[in-house]
C-alpha cells in the first residue's frame, strides 16, 4: 500500500489540471439528460401508458438511477481506454514508473484507485442533480446508489484496463465502443425494462455488469432493494472486477516487463 | 584492464542471457562494473545493448545466467535495487501533461522522498541541467536536448549510486550532445558510477573508462578505449576516396602499403602506424584519390575490424 500511496502526488497533479472542467460536465450532463428524457420524454410516457407500467413510479424516477449507472460506465471507459493506452504508447508514463521502486501491480492499483476517485466524484455530483429533481431517494438510498455506481464503474474499469494494455493499435477501441460501450449503454435496462426485449437480448443484458448496476442503483433510489438479489448483483460485479483485474495485471506485466522494448 | 578486483563490483553478470520467445537478444555476457567508473556498451542497433540495460535496471527479468546489482538479486530485490539506481531511458518518457518541475517532484515521490526533499532536489537538479528558467513550462515546449537533460535530471532525483543511460545522445544535434556529455562528465567527477550504451564511438571514447563492444548479443571485445585501439587497430589510418566503384580495384594496388586495407563503399582505409608515409607512397604509385585524410584510429576502426561492419549504417 505504501508503494501505491507514493503515486498520490502524480494523480493529484494530473487531476488539478482538469478538475474544474470535469466537475462542470458532471453537472451539465445529468441536467441535460434528465430534462430531455426524464421530464420531456418521461411526461409523454407517463401520460400514454399510465403510472402502473413501470411498477407505479414515474419515468423520471425510473430513468434517474439508470442514468447514474450508465454515467459510471461512461466515466469508467473514458478513464481506462485512451487514458491508459496513451500511458503505454504515447507518453510512456508507466514505463518511466517501472524504473522506480514501484512494481507493476502498484502502478496498476494506483491508477485504479484514481479511477475509483473519479467515479465517486462524478457520481456524487450526479446524485446531487438527482436530488434537485427529487429522484435521489432517501439519504441512505442515495449513499447506497453511490456505492453501487462506483461498484459497477469499477466492474467496467478493470476489464477495459486489460483491453487497453492488450491491444496493439488504438483502432481497436472502435470495436470496444461499438460492441461494448454503446450496446451496454442502450440495452442494460437504464431506459426501459429489459424484459421488453426478445429473450436473447434480455439474457445478454443479464450478463453485462451494467444491468446489475442499474438494478442496484434503482433498488436504492426507489427504496425497493431486496437483500438476496442485491447480494447477487454485488457478487456478480465483484467477479467482473476480480477477473478484469487479473487480466489487466497480466497485460500490464507483459507490456511493461516482458516486452522487448 | 584496471586492477581493482578487490572492490566489489556494482554490477556483476556471468553468462547473462535474455530471450524473447525464440529470439536471443543477449547471449551470455560477462560484465563487471566497478564503483566510480564509467562503463560502456558499444555496438550497433540491435546488438542487445538495451536488453542488457533493461536487465541491469532490474526491470526485465533475466532469462539465464547470473546477475547481481549492488550485491542484490534483481529477481527478488527489484524495488530495493531500483530505489538506489537511476535510469535514463532511450525514449524520454516524460509526462507532457505536467510541468518541467512537476516531472521531477512527482517522480521523487515514487522513491519515498518527502515533498520538501522533492522540491529541494528538483530545484538543485534543474540548476544542474541548466533548466531552472524552464521550471514552470510544459514539457512540450522543450527542445530535444532540453528534454534529454530533464530526463537525466529525473534519473538523479534519488541520488543514485549507479546511473544507467541508454543511448544518452541519440537524436540530438552536436551542440546539444556536447552539453549532455559535459553534464555527464561532471557527474563522473562527483564519483557517480555511470553505465551507458551507445552506438557512437566518439561518445564511448569521450566518456568511458572501460567498455565492451557488443555485436549480435555477445561481447566481441572488452577494455579501455586505448587498449581496444592498441589491440585491434593501428596507430593511424589513411582514408582514400576514389570515384564510385573504383575502390576494389585500387585496393589490390596498395595492399602492401599498410598492415591492413578495408574497402568501404565510399572509401579505402589503410591501417598503418605511418599514415603520412602511406599517403605519399600512394601518390608515388601514380594513384590520384579525390580526397586523402590521415587520422588516428578510433573505436569505429576497432568495430570494423571485429565485425567487418560500420557502427552507424
Amino acid at each position: 500500500m505504501e508503494l501505491v500511496r507514493r503515486q498520490f502526488d502524480y494523480w493529484a497533479t494530473t487531476y488539478r489540471r482538469t478538475w474544474k472542467g470535469s466537475i462542470i460536465s458532471s453537472f451539465v450532463n445529468p441536467l441535460l439528460f434528465l430534462s430531455a428524457m426524464g421530464v420531456g420524454l418521461g411526461g409523454y410516457v407517463d401520460d400514454s401508458s399510465g403510472p402502473q407500467s413501470l411498477g407505479g413510479v414515474s419515468y423520471l424516477a425510473f430513468l434517474a438511477p439508470g442514468l447514474l449507472a450508465t454515467t459510471a460506465l461512461q466515466t469508467a471507459v473514458s478513464e481506462s481506454s485512451f487514458a491508459v493506452y496513451g500511458k503505454f504508447k504515447w507518453n510512456k508514463v508507466y514505463s518511466s514508473m517501472t524504473a522506480t521502486p514501484l512494481r507493476v501491480v502498484d502502478i496498476l492499483n494506483g491508477n485504479l484507485l484514481y479511477v475509483g476517485f473519479r467515479l465517486a466524484t462524478t457520481c456524487a455530483v450526479f446524485l446531487i442533480v438527482l436530488a434537485a429533481f427529487g429522484v435521489a431517494g432517501s439519504i441512505a438510498g442515495a449513499l447506497g446508489a453511490l456505492l453501487s455506481a462506483v461498484l459497477v464503474g469499477m466492474a467496467c474499469t478493470t476489464p477495459v484496463f486489460g483491453y487497453s494494455a492488450w491491444i496493439k493499435t488504438d483502432a481497436a477501441f472502435a470495436v470496444l465502443f461499438r460492441l461494448g460501450l454503446i450496446p451496454m449503454f442502450l440495452f442494460s435496462g437504464a431506459f426501459f425494462p429489459v424484459d421488453q426485449m426478445p429473450d436473447t437480448i434480455e439474457w445478454l443484458a443479464y450478463l453485462t455488469p451494467v444491468w446489475h448496476g442499474v438494478e442496484l442503483c434503482r433498488g436504492f433510489t426507489l427504496g425497493s432493494a431486496e437483500l438476496w438479489p442485491g447480494v447477487g448483483h454485488v457478487g456478480y460485479l465483484l467477479v467482473w472486477i476480480a477477473v478484469g483485474w487479473l487480466w489487466a495485471r497480466t497485460a500490464f506485466q507483459r507490456r511493461l516487463v516482458e516486452a522487448s522494448s | 584492464m584496471q586492477q581493482t578486483t578487490d572492490i566489489d563490483p556494482l554490477v556483476r553478470a556471468r553468462g547473462l542471457t535474455k530471450s524473447y520467445g525464440h529470439v536471443e537478444a543477449v547471449r551470455g555476457i560477462d560484465v563487471d562494473v566497478r564503483p566510480g567508473e564509467t562503463f560502456g556498451f558499444l555496438g550497433p542497433n540491435g546488438a542487445g545493448k538495451s536488453s542488457a540495460m533493461r536487465m541491469i535496471a532490474a526491470v526485465s527479468p533475466v532469462s539465464a545466467g547470473e546477475l547481481r546489482i549492488l550485491d542484490l538479486d534483481p529477481a527478488t530485490d527489484g524495488p530495493a535495487i531500483r530505489a538506489r539506481i537511476g535510469v535514463c531511458p532511450q525514449e524520454d518518457s516524460l509526462d507532457m501533461e505536467i510541468t518541467v518541475r512537476e516531472n521531477l517532484t512527482v517522480y521523487g515521490r515514487y522513491f519515498g522522498l518527502s515533498r520538501a526533499e522533492c522540491r529541494e532536489r528538483a530545484d538543485e537538479l534543474l540548476d544542474f541541467v541548466q533548466l531552472a528558467d524552464k521550471a514552470g513550462d510544459s514539457v512540450e515546449e522543450l527542445s530535444g536536448g532540453m528534454k534529454r537533460r530533464l530526463t537525466i535530471a529525473r534519473s538523479l532525483i534519488n541520488r543514485p549510486e549507479l546511473l544507467l543511460l541508454d543511448e544518452p545522445t541519440t537524436g540530438l544535434d552536436p551542440q546539444a550532445r556536447h552539453l549532455v556529455w559535459e553534464r555527464l562528465f561532471r557527474l563522473k567527477q562527483q564519483g557517480v558510477t555511470l553505465v551507458l550504451t551507445t552506438h557512437y564511438m566518439d561518445e564511448a571514447e569521450q566518456l568511458c573508462d572501460r567498455l565492451v563492444v557488443m555485436d549480435n548479443g555477445v561481447i566481441v571485445a572488452a577494455g579501455s578505449p586505448q587498449e581496444l585501439i592498441a589491440a585491434y587497430s593501428t596507430k593511424e589510418v589513411t582514408e582514400l576516396r576514389f570515384g564510385a566503384g573504383e575502390h576494389e580495384a585500387v585496393a589490390s594496388k596498395v595492399s602492401d602499403l599498410a598492415e591492413r586495407v578495408e574497402v568501404l563503399p565510399d572509401r579505402l582505409l589503410l591501417y598503418t602506424d605511418e599514415g603520412e608515409a602511406a599517403a605519399i607512397a600512394v601518390h608515388e604509385r601514380g594513384l590520384r584519390p579525390i580526397a586523402v585524410l590521415v587520422r588516428r584510429s578510433t573505436l569505429e576502426d576497432v568495430f570494423l575490424r571485429l565485425t567487418g561492419r560500420t557502427l552507424v549504417d
